[in-house]
Order: C-alpha cells, then sequence, then structure tokens
C-alpha cells in the first residue's frame, strides 16, 4: 500500500511538473472529472523507456524461438521452420497495424470483439491511452502488445514441423491471429473483454499466449499428421547448441514481456522481473532432475527446455506472485511439462517440438497457479488466490482456462479443415523426404 | 606399395599421425566417416523420445607405402589407435598399383 501511495505521489508531481504540456490538448469535462480521480494522462520518460525497450526484448524472442526450434528438427529442415517464425514478424506486424491491434484492443463490441475504430491505427497517436497505461504513449503499448502477436503463432509451428507447406502457413497466420489471438486478448486484456470483466488474472499471456498456441498446436498436431517415418527413422534434434541459444534469448527476452507487461517502469515490473528469472531457474533443475532420475542422463535439451517451461508457467503468475511463489511454481512447471512430454508417445499423435507438453501444459499450470498463489500484496490491482484465502480467483482461472481450451481448440481445427480443403497443409511426399529447406525455400542450411 | 587404411576412434588422430611422422611416413588423408562394427550403436533420449544412434562417428585414415615400411607402419597406427576397449577400429591393407605426383608427374615410391 505503502508503494502504491509512493507512485500516487510521484506520478502527481510529474503531472503538476508537466501541467503546461497538459494544458495544450482540449480537455473535456469528463476527462477532468477522471483526472480528479486519476493522475492525468502525462508521459512518463522512465515507464516509455522501459516499455520500448521491453518490445525489443520481446521482438527477439521470436528469432529465438525460432533457433530453439531450428536446432531440434533434422538438418534439411532447419531453414523452414526457422523461416515459420521470422516470418511471423513479417505477417503479424502488418496484421497488426491494418486491424489486429483493433480488434484486441480497440473498444469493445459486446465483450468479445474490439471495433474496427482504430484500423490503421488510426488514433492510435503519441498521447497515452489511460484505459490500458496512462504514462506512455498508446504507440509504445500498441507496439509493445504487437511483438506478443508476433511470437504466439509462431510457437504453434512446433507441433507440425518439417511437414508444412509454407503458402498455408502465411494464411494459417492470418486466419489464426484474426479468428483466435485477436478474439483472446481482447476477452483478456481488452476493456469490456468479458474474462477481463470476469475477474480472471492473466498478467503477461497464459491465456493469451500459451494456452492458445499450445492447445492449438494440439489440434494442429492432431489434424495434420506424423511425419514420414515417425517413430521408425531417427528423427534426432540435428543441433542441440542452436537450441540452447534459442533458449537463452528466449529466457533474455522474457523478462521483457513479463516484467514489461506492468506497462511501466518500477515496482510491479521489478517483482515481475524476478519472479520471472526465480521460476526459469527453478524449473531448469526441476526438469533436468527429473530427468537425470528417470532416464539416467541430466540432458542439455532438457534444461533448455525446462527453462523454457518455466518462463511458460510463471507468465501469467509473473505480476501477482512473490519469490517464494514463484520457486514452487517454476518447480512444479518443469516436472508436470517433463512427464507431458513423455505421455504424448502413449497418446500417439506427432507433436514434434512438444508445444503442447510445454506450452499447452504449462501455460494451463501457470493459470492455475495464479488461482492458488496471487497475492495483494504482491500487486493491490490483482487479487488474493486460494493460499492467501480467496478460493474465487481459482474458480474463475479454471473458467477463463476452460474457455481458452476449447475456443482454440475448436477454431484450430476449422481453419485448418479449411485450408486442407482448400491449399492443403503438408508438403508433398518427395519434398518431406528431400526436406523444407530446399523443397519449399531452394536453399540450404549448411554448405559443407 | 601398399595403400593401407584405418578406421579410428576421433580422439586418437593425433596420435595415430604423431606414431606414423616419427617413423618417416610424410602424408595421410584423415575423413570424417560413420560406420558400425561389432561395438554397434548406442541409444539416446531427446525429451523422453529413444532413438538408437546405429552409425558412429569415426575416423578414417589413408597411407600409401613402400612395401618395406608396410610393417612399421601398421604398428605405428596400432600404437597410436588402440585403447583397449572395444571400438578401436581397424586396419585394412591393399596393393597399390601405381602413386603420381600431379606436380612433377613422378611416379611409383618416388611419388609417396
Amino acid at each position: 500500500m505503502k508503494r502504491f501511495l509512493s507512485i500516487l505521489i510521484l506520478i502527481g508531481l510529474f503531472s503538476l511538473a508537466s501541467l503546461g504540456f497538459a494544458e495544450e490538448a482540449p480537455v473535456s469535462p469528463s476527462e477532468v472529472e477522471q483526472a480528479a480521480a486519476a493522475p492525468a494522462p502525462t508521459v512518463d520518460t522512465g515507464d516509455t523507456s522501459w516499455i520500448l525497450i521491453s518490445s525489443a526484448l520481446v521482438m527477439l524472442m521470436t528469432p529465438g524461438l525460432a533457433l530453439f526450434y531450428g536446432g531440434m528438427v533434422r538438418r534439411k529442415n532447419v531453414l523452414g521452420t526457422i523461416m515459420q517464425s521470422f516470418i511471423a514478424l513479417g505477417v503479424m506486424t502488418i496484421l497488426w497495424v491494418f486491424y489486429g491491434y483493433s480488434l484486441s484492443f480497440g473498444p469493445d463490441i459486446g465483450h468479445v470483439i474490439g471495433n474496427l475504430d482504430w484500423v490503421g491505427l488510426k488514433g492510435v497517436g503519441l498521447e497515452p491511452n489511460p484505459d490500458y497505461a496512462a504514462t506512455i504513449p498508446h504507440q509504445a503499448f500498441m507496439i509493445f502488445q504487437m511483438m506478443f502477436a508476433v511470437i504466439t503463432p509462431a510457437l504453434i509451428t512446433g507441433a507440425f514441423a518439417e511437414r508444412f507447406k509454407f503458402s498455408t502457413y502465411l494464411v494459417f497466420l492470418v486466419l489464426w491471429a484474426t479468428f483466435i489471438y485477436f478474439p483472446l486478448a481482447h476477452w483478456v486484456w481488452g476493456v469490456g473483454g468479458w474474462i477481463r470483466n470476469l475477474g480472471a488474472l492473466d498478467f503477461a499471456g497464459g491465456l493469451v499466449v500459451h494456452i492458445s498456441s499450445g492447445v492449438s498446436a494440439l489440434a494442429a498436431a492432431i489434424f495434420v499428421g506424423k511425419r514420414k517415418g515417425y517413430g521408425k527413422e531417427p528423427m534426432m534434434p540435428h543441433n542441440i547448441t542452436m537450441t540452447l541459444i534459442g533458449a537463452s534469448l528466449l529466457w533474455f527476452g522474457w523478462f521483457g514481456f513479463n516484467g514489461g507487461s506492468a506497462v511501466a517502469s518500477g515496482s510491479l515490473a521489478t517483482s515481475a522481473f524476478v519472479v520471472t528469472h526465480i521460476a526459469t531457474a527453478a524449473a531448469a533443475l526441476s526438469w533436468m532432475f527429473a530427468e537425470w532420475k528417470h532416464r539416467g542422463k541430466p540432458t542439455a535439451l532438457g534444461a533448455a527446455s525446462g527453462a523454457v517451461a518455466g518462463l511458460v508457467a510463471i507468465t501469467p503468475a509473473s505480476g501477482f506472485v512473490g519469490p517464494m511463489s514463484s520457486v514452487i511454481i517454476g518447480l512444479v512447471g518443469g516436472v508436470i511439462c517433463y512427464s507431458a512430454i513423455n505421455l504424448k508417445s502413449k497418446f500417439g499423435y506427432d507433436d514434434s517440438l512438444d508445444v503442447v507438453g510445454v506450452h499447452g501444459v504449462g501455460g494451463t499450470w501457470g493459470a492455475i497457479a495464479t488461482g492458488l498463489f496471487a497475492s495483494k500484496a504482491i500487486n493491490a490491482a490483482g487479487n488474493d488466490g486460494l493460499f492467501f484465502g480467496n478460493p474465487s480467483l481459482l474458480v474463475n482461472q479454471l473458467i477463463s482456462v476452460g474457455a481458452a481450451w476449447v475456443y482454440s481448440f475448436i477454431v484450430t481445427l476449422i481453419i485448418l479443415k479449411l485450408l486442407d480443403a482448400t491449399m492443403g497443409l503438408r508438403v508433398d511426399h518427395e519434398s518431406e523426404l528431400a526436406g523444407l529447406d530446399h523443397a519449399q525455400h531452394g536453399e540450404s542450411g549448411y554448405v559443407l | 606399395m601398399k595403400m593401407v587404411t584405418a578406421v579410428i576412434k576421433h580422439f586418437r588422430l593425433d596420435d595415430v599421425r604423431k606414431a606414423l611422422t616419427d617413423m618417416g611416413v610424410v602424408g595421410m588423408t584423415a575423413t570424417e566417416v560413420k560406420g558400425f562394427g561389432r561395438q554397434k550403436g548406442h541409444m539416446e533420449v531427446y525429451r523422453g523420445v529413444e532413438f538408437e544412434v546405429r552409425f558412429l562417428p569415426k575416423v578414417k585414415i589413408e597411407v600409401a607405402v613402400p612395401d618395406e615400411k608396410l610393417d612399421d607402419v601398421l604398428k605405428a597406427i596400432q600404437t597410436g589407435a588402440k585403447t583397449g576397449d572395444i571400438g578401436d577400429g581397424k586396419i585394412f591393407i591393399y596393393n597399390l598399383q601405381d602413386v603420381i605426383r600431379i606436380r612433377t608427374g613422378e611416379r611409383g615410391e618416388e611419388a609417396i
């Protein structure tokens, strides 16, 4: 509470100091009323710096993911796999500017989607939008959120790695973003969104990013089908050093993902930053030890996978939990995700790079953990979880998880069915044997 | 003349090279190869999925030698490559019909 007060005072002082600038903007009576209750929307340079840096950090996660995945496929598919992540930076950026941001964060229609008022970033200027972030330019918030929209569909590509047609993938990106990501982002984060109104908490995208991509990955792995020779031919990762570089870049970028989700610099960003790191370290250890005990060897791939599982698990909780809670979230997250990837072969689907086991399961654990470990002592704007005397948050978390699971799964199946009937999902038999690099892109990853 | 080909363990390559140069061999070729023998492969586990690695990486060396040096060369390779464990490799010996040094056109033992 003390910290909250001091932030208020600081913001108040800052707005006083910049009163000269505020006078230039036309102020409506309703805005004056709001200003009396909340601090006037004035750009804070510290907050803006942190959000711009965070945006760049989150941007780097997508190339990081490309390397993380690229190392895990066979060498004939390294470029095709990297491309599927990398090109999301192109496609999603343009979509976000054209209509994605408006559908996600624009003025609410029926609690399910934003309207088209902000198409082409119309009205999304350099003044703060106090609904989302009162102290940074609206465009800073917009570009920070853009980077989340970029990486989310790229996460799914691990489920159909080594066999998906690139042209179909580009259309898949557009459809998946339009019918799953933008609505979900609106439900959870948009003003008026029904999950936001419900009171479920998702600090940095456990639901919007990880459950949505992880569950869509499950639908995709089942619908697209296995790789040729799956279970018969060896399909070992071709470059685990590359995968470890990718995992490290993800870890690094995630400080922006979670820390930046405070949409301001200061205490909350610090708290999110700290618990993100702790949970990740804990999960890297717990996955490694689980695998060591189960299989006899502590693997590098296991440590890297555990780190990513920890990052996923702490994501929804990062702005609401304290350090010791984050240790538990990480430790449990690593073991749960390790168990999940081991179950995969029992179910018989080929989720090639374990998007379901890491993002679907890790994201679900994180959303539930938020309902257990959240504490108002960490974030007064959040809520208390079950372990802090409030069972109702856990119920809301479960409702939101269920909704995200069902919606993502069904709509992804519909999109894939449509694309299967029109463009075809997979490369042909010969191309799959030759590899995506040669067949789809006309290149080789390695000339050695 | 004989062509001596040996498949050996990677980390013995430098020892084999030293043993050969010490006894006067002035040239050899080394190639990264994969194969299997009695050692067979081994299992690797990636994220809970087991793969049998059937072909193990080895180094293949090739040395052309005059007949009178053959025994010494074979001894040098054995000394350099032997660890005493399974998978130390094998040596193959062929008759070598001719050798030509491209720069000068010399032939036979002169060209080795």
